[in-house]
């Protein structure tokens, strides 16, 4: 198991700087400036901007200390927009705020999608699996842009209920639309891949056994048949938690969480280069972390994968 | 009023005649104050910074103005009025400015506000390390010396200001600005808490540590989500302050600021969701506002040599711009009260005299008989161009419905392209276009602001028009007692020339809470202070 987890490793590292220089060099191949605006920046105020940034280093100089910066320091640099702050501050506030919503987003996900899978699965061609076909697809096709406004315009302007953005330091009725609208279309895939892989796992010769053993049901499914049925879910599982860690810009900028989802998008219209670098490697960075800790886990429930 | 007329006013009467002494809320008769003295508004993006000097766009502006005072600041009306200062003299063709600070102006830590703080923050602007975007904006005053420290041939402490003694500052300049004394109420300006800045580095900014001189203080900063303000106890006109804090919500999502508004979180949401106006006008006839903004849309005619010949000749231009019908732009598309523009120069600029502009004066049947007689005179057959916008939703209903105007007119096929808002400066800056959108807000309320920009050598002037007469007349109006007069003669020029095609004049649309009053619904340049708003009950 070491060795493996090592292997994985060593794909990781290599992977994560490949990743660094590519959008590197894909940032600075698009056009514009952070220092572009209607009125123009006189060249000699441009120069001082340049020259305060290193935008004035050779490109490859530039680079290297970048990554020297990011790999030896942990330093992204200062932002180019938010002129009196770096790319660690903006992550520092935006990253626990993302974090919390996104953390919660995925419990729920996880608990409703998992149970409407399993019990559609369990009570196959029943009313109840139709209900749970009929809620999984409802939420697949209402994306969280779709979701959102509804859930503001009925529980802001007409129930009044809840605050329609926001965060103030995380209070709970700030925390439930974004999680709610973030959560529904997960949970829809987590639900549809749960049941279409318990229905195979149940009708496996393995489970035929043991109800034919008289074991109770709930006792096979627990103890039998949710480890193998999972497997499809917990591959999904690792890509969707980064994905909701990392924030919805959607949810960001709809709700003004002040998470790092509307860092990302601003920074990439203002070409805030440091901020683009910073997120990207952060998301990117996390993304193999999960992949890695999926396959982990891959690899403990189903020992063939290990060989 | 002209630029004179303010510089006569301001000279002879500062110490003459003193302004008026009341400068916060003046409560109207009959209003009865509500409790609660809370004002709260919708900011479309976060600002990036609270630092005077960095500093570069109009968010931060809004906040500045609450948290900062320069030496002067502006009435309801855009009036100058004192800030700091208590009044100036201009000596020496107006290149010499002696203000005359208050003894009782103070910084949010008791400190006293003097001289020197304001020479610090001038020379921290325009000096190199700092690295401020806006140290231009120290240039345009035409302080001494400000473009070479901004070049770093110089060393920042020659700047033509200088502390004469704790109350009185002394600025020179290169040339006659007469407009410099508005200029000190930019946010750029305003002066600074040097040992704060020096103990906290960049992090001086943030809220437990912020120094400023305002009628307001910092209190809470969350990027991308909300700040909030506090009055300050230190303010030397604190006594007239009557809004107790005030909150900003960063709230990007135009349609989710209006379902917010509505449910009743805050009291002003500007600007308004495009084509919004005239519902919210009918449903909220109280609460929905159009005010005149100090802004110009119009299109760049690319002029370079490389260019397309037929655009060269001032018969295809006029064409061009005859075929547009501005009233379908302001009436169909825009519906915010803007006006349809036939020059360069907002129609409610200070002290400008709207030129009669021929072709303004015609019906649009008229306009469009002479567009299609003038194309054929000129010869032009099967002309393509390329037309240019940033992507906005606006931006591409204008360019539609033109390009559908020109082509059903004029017969000319018009290729429509759109990219995000910094590509489209390299590109247009550039000059791979034909036709480029563009929309100028004016620096400060005065003609020169706008009519500046389309000089031969301006960075500014896209299209890169050129006209001899015209760079001749705006020339003698730096000079001029009267330059109403040369601005009217340059708006004749160009729209003889038709160096660019005028579509509209910006209005400001905005849905602001009955219970605020103190507005400055007037103020065209749209620079509020909270200072001056109150609260009634409801």
């Amino acid at each position: 198991m070491t060795a493996f987890i090592l292997k994985r490793l060593a794909i990781a590292v290599p992977t994560i700087l490949l990743l660094i220089v590519f959008s590197f060099l894909l940032m600075e191949a698009a056009p514009g400036s952070p220092f572009a605006t209607e009125r123009g920046v006189p060249p000699a105020v441009l120069a001082n901007l340049e020259a305060k940034y290193g935008l004035d280093k050779p490109l490859l100089q530039r680079m290297g200390i970048y990554v020297w910066d990011v790999v030896a320091h942990f330093d992204f640099g200062p932002s180019f927009k938010f002129k009196d702050r770096t790319v660690n501050d903006l992550i520092a506030q935006g990253f626990p705020v993302t974090l919390t919503y996104g953390f919660w987003s995925f419990l729920v996900a996880v608990a409703v999608g998992g149970s409407l899978g399993v019990m559609a699965a369990v009570f196959h061609n029943s009313w109840l699996d139709y209900l749970a076909v009929g809620i999984s697809i409802g939420a697949q096709v209402l994306p969280n842009f779709v979701m959102a406004p509804i859930l503001v315009l009925i529980f802001t302007l007409w129930l009044g209920w809840l605050p329609g953005g926001g965060w103030r330091g995380g209070q709970i009725e700030y925390l439930i639309l974004p999680v709610i609208a973030l959560s529904t279309s997960y949970m829809a895939s987590i639900a549809r891949i749960t049941r279409s892989s318990m229905l195979e796992v149940l009708n496996a010769g393995f489970i035929r056994t043991a109800r034919a053993k008289g074991l109770p049901m709930h006792r096979v499914i627990l103890r039998h048949a949710l480890k193998p049925a999972m497997l499809p879910v917990i591959s999904y599982l690792g890509p969707a938690f980064v994905g909701m860690i990392t924030g919805s810009v959607l949810i960001d900028v709809f709700f003004s969480t002040g998470g790092i989802g509307q860092f990302f998008v601003n920074s990439a219209l203002a070409r805030d280069y440091s901020v683009i670098m910073g997120i990207t490697i952060l998301i990117g960075a996390l993304t193999v972390l999960f992949n890695l800790l999926v396959d982990v886990i891959y690899a403990w429930i189903d020992p063939k994968i290990r060989y | 009023m002209y630029r004179r007329t303010i510089l006569a006013m301001t000279t002879a009467s500062v110490f003459a005649l003193g302004f008026s002494t009341a400068h916060a809320a003046d409560v109207a008769e009959g209003d009865t104050l509500a409790e609660k003295q809370v004002f709260s508004y919708r900011l479309l993006d976060q600002f990036p910074t609270l630092d005077p000097q960095l500093n570069e766009e109009t968010a931060g502006s809004h906040v500045l103005r609450q948290i900062m005072e320069g030496l002067m600041t502006q009435d309801a009306d855009g009036n100058l009025r004192p800030g700091v200062a208590t009044g100036f003299e201009a000596s020496e063709g107006n290149t010499v400015y002696t203000f005359t600070l208050r003894d009782t102006a103070k910084w949010s830590n008791g400190d006293p506000v003097v001289a020197q703080d304001f020479v610090n923050a001038w020379r921290r602007a325009a000096d190199p390390a700092t690295a401020s975007p806006y140290a231009w904006y120290v240039e345009l005053t035409q302080m001494k010396n400000a473009a070479e420290i901004v070049a770093g041939k110089m060393d920042p402490s020659e700047l033509g200001v200088e502390a004469v003694d704790d109350h009185t500052l002394k600025v020179t300049l290169t040339q006659p600005v007469p407009y410099f004394p508005a200029m000190t109420s930019y946010a750029t300006l305003s002066p600074i808490h040097m040992p704060t800045v020096e103990e906290f580095g960049s992090d001086w900014t943030a809220p437990e540590n912020y120094v400023g001189n305002g009628a307001y203080t910092l209190k809470e900063l969350a990027l991308n989500e909300y700040f909030t303000l506090v009055k300050s106890p230190t303010y030397w006109d604190a006594d007239s302050v009557i809004i107790e804090e005030v909150t900003g919500l960063v709230i990007n999502d135009v349609n989710q600021a209006l379902t917010r508004y509505e449910s009743g979180e805050y009291d002003m949401l500007e600007p308004l969701p495009a084509g919004t106006y005239p519902r919210l006008k009918t449903e909220r006839p109280d609460e929905a506002k159009s005010v005149p903004r100090l802004c110009s849309y119009y299109y760049a005619i690319n002029q370079r040599p490389d260019s397309q010949p037929e655009l060269r000749d001032p018969r295809v231009r006029q064409a061009l711009s005859y075929a547009v019908d501005r009233n379908v732009i302001v009436d169909q598309i825009l519906q915010g009260g803007e006006l349809p523009g036939y020059n360069f120069a907002h129609a409610a600029t200070a002290g400008f005299e709207m030129p009669e502009i021929e072709y303004a004066g015609w019906t649009q049947a008229e306009r469009d008989a002479k567009a299609k007689e003038l194309i054929a005179e000129a010869g032009v057959e099967d002309l393509e161009l390329k037309l240019i916008y940033n992507t906005d939703e606006n931006h591409k209903k204008i360019a539609t419905v033109l390009s559908q105007m020109w082509k059903q007119k004029l017969g000319i096929t018009v290729t429509l392209s759109n990219m995000e808002w910094s590509t489209y400066l390299d590109v247009r800056r550039g000059g791979d276009f034909d036709l480029a959108r563009v929309a100028w807000c004016g620096d400060y309320n005065e003609a020169s602001t706008f009519l500046d920009i389309l000089t031969t050598d301006q960075e500014q002037n896209d299209g890169k028009w050129s006209n001899a007469e015209y760079d001749k007349v705006i020339a003698a109006s730096k000079t001029s007692d009267h330059p109403a007069t040369e601005y009217k003669a340059a708006e004749q020029i160009l729209s003889d020339d038709m160096g660019i095609i005028p579509v509209y004049h910006y209005a400001n649309t905005f849905l602001l809470d009955p219970a605020i009053k103190g507005f400055p619904m007037n103020n065209v340049e749209n620079n509020w202070y909270v200072k001056d708003f109150y609260r009634v009950a409801d």
